[in-house]
């Protein structure tokens, strides 16, 4: 009997996602189309255990699901009269389920990624319809991972699945004239998923690290669904290059580990080697886009096998063109310090100064530990003390605090 | 699905009537282009907001006030009402839409109209 609990559950994660896309497709509602594929999953565990597990189970599942959803319609219809009247009708359209069940198991997921992640829907909103959705997060799962109380969250998800009701934000992958800008959105929310479970802020460090398993998936599915897309891929490679120094960035006692310091033996090889091959495919499209030059930047650091034989030249170079593609203060000041380990300290600062003249960088206190980084490697130490503490004064992640106070604390000594 | 596309400009008594003319004759260009879509329900403009009236009830009198209900730096000025699919094809039409006025930009907002059976 277990066995069957155990091959529903792997239906479940393996295509729940599918599932509950094409059920959100036909009915129009993000309640209704959870409820039936709970309901089916639940009939599934009783009737595959007296008649046997089906060849297609996923298939037995959105036809069972669809069922539901024709009984819940019927239901709202004798209490409402007519106002579901529509979507009864549409769905016993759609409903010669055996017909259905012999057709190949349409995947209307990318068309759902694109309805989550519409503009019209605020960007927190999108994070979390997409997680919970596609991702299968749970609602407390993900209030967790962003440390926001459980009702917050859920009342956030219940407003965007209205919206979408209300608007009628379509089920569909946008016409090739928008498309280039919406699923750069869908690879905004995605990238911004992963990197709230890879930034180093506080909160549960599980539960971060099973948002970045989850943007990862996410984005296997997007290169899957829409395979000739250059920067899909170079998302999907620039996630599993970050994510394979998870191991090596942080001690056992939680101080952060600088990319130089790191132990490199720690890197998992597997996933590099994955992202490696995408960055290249990715290039091979000749249509270079920012994910692709922050890849192939993740690319540079993952090849050296020490510190030393990072390869700064081409890092500066991706730095200059990414600064040209997308200019921000951010990229100014990662090719200022590529600069500084490329050709010279002197010449990198000079950089990083013309960079602070616009006053524009004054309060991120990544620039003063940049600054202060390179003071440090001058032997400028008083100067690169004073650019420690202005960092310090700026910071209030617990990870950097520590990381900048143990720079200063060696500075002293 | 019926929208109504909401015009928001900053009123400009400086517009020439060389602009005022290229901006009428955009929203002709639409109108006809959703009339030949099929999709044209209705469209408007609005005299200023100086001409505005805003009429409350306060504790079961009337109040009546001069000027629109809130002083923002857009006001309303037109609308649309178009019949779309989705709100996709409501967005497309939106962009369509002139909302800039002697070069100060503006913006719609688009909104479902709710249905009743």
């Amino acid at each position: 009997m277990h066995d069957h609990h155990a091959t529903v559950e792997a239906v479940f994660r393996a295509e729940a996602g599918r599932i509950i896309a094409g059920l959100i497709r036909v009915s129009h509602s993000f309640d209704l189309a959870e409820e039936a594929m709970q309901d089916a999953f639940a009939a599934a565990i009783v009737s595959w255990e007296a008649g046997g597990v089906p060849d297609n189970p996923g298939a037995w599942i959105t036809a069972a699901a669809r069922r539901k959803l024709i009984d819940y319609a019927r239901r709202e219809q004798t209490r409402r009269h007519n106002e579901d009247q529509l979507l009864y009708e549409s769905l016993c359209r759609s409903s010669a389920i055996d017909e259905e069940m012999s057709r190949p198991f349409p995947d209307d997921r990318l068309s759902l990624i694109f309805t989550c992640c519409h503009p019209a829907i605020n960007m927190q909103a999108q994070v979390a319809l997409t997680l919970r959705t596609l991702g299968g997060l749970t609602t407390s799962e993900i209030a967790r991972a962003f440390l926001l109380p459980e009702p917050t969250l859920a009342q956030r998800l219940v407003r965007a699945q209205r919206k979408i009701q209300q608007a009628r934000i379509p089920y569909q992958v946008p016409d090739a004239g928008s498309l280039p800008e919406r699923l750069s959105a869908v690879q905004a929310v995605l990238y911004l998923i992963f990197n709230e479970g890879y930034s180093a802020s506080s909160g549960d460090s599980l539960v971060r690290r099973e948002l970045c398993a989850e943007a990862i998936r996410l984005a296997r599915t997007l290169v899957e669904l829409m395979p000739e897309n250059p920067e899909s891929m170079a998302l999907l490679a620039l996630m599993l290059l970050h994510d394979s120094r998870r191991d090596a960035r942080s001690s056992e006692d939680g101080q952060l580990v600088a990319l130089e310091e790191q132990d490199r033996s720690l890197w998992h090889q597997e996933q590099i080697a994955e992202g490696i091959h995408l960055v290249e495919r990715a290039l091979g499209r000749r249509s270079v886009g920012p994910y692709q030059l922050q890849a192939a930047i993740a690319a540079c650091h993952a090849e050296a096998r020490t510190a030393g034989e990072t390869d700064w030249k081409q890092i500066a170079a991706l730095y200059a063109l990414l600064n040209a593609s997308q200019p921000s203060a951010i990229v100014s000041l990662n090719h200022a310090v590529a600069v500084a380990m490329s050709e010279t300290l002197e010449r990198g600062l000079a950089l990083i100064d013309e960079l602070g003249s616009s006053g524009e960088l004054d309060s991120y206190h990544l620039y003063h530990a940049a600054r202060a980084d390179l003071l440090r490697r001058m032997g400028r130490h008083r100067e690169a003390l004073a650019s420690y503490h202005r960092g310090l004064a700026l910071t209030t992640n617990a990870v950097e605090l520590r990381y900048l106070r143990r720079r200063m604390s060696e500075l002293d000594s | 699905m019926r929208y109504m596309m909401l015009i928001y400009s900053q009123e400009n008594e400086a517009a020439t009537a060389e602009e005022m003319g290229v901006v009428a004759a955009t929203h002709k260009a639409v109108m006809e282009e959703a009339r030949d879509h099929g999709v044209f329900r209705a469209a408007d403009p609005l005299e200023d907001s100086s001409a505005a009236t805003t009429v409350r009830i306060q504790n079961g009198r009337v109040l009546v006030t001069d000027g629109p209900f809130a002083e923002t730096k857009e006001q309303l000025a037109g609308y649309y009402i178009l019949d779309c699919q989705d709100l996709d094809e409501a967005l497309a039409w939106a962009e369509k839409i002139p909302t800039a006025c002697a070069g100060a930009p503006g913006c719609i907002e688009v909104r479902p109209i709710r249905e009743f059976l």
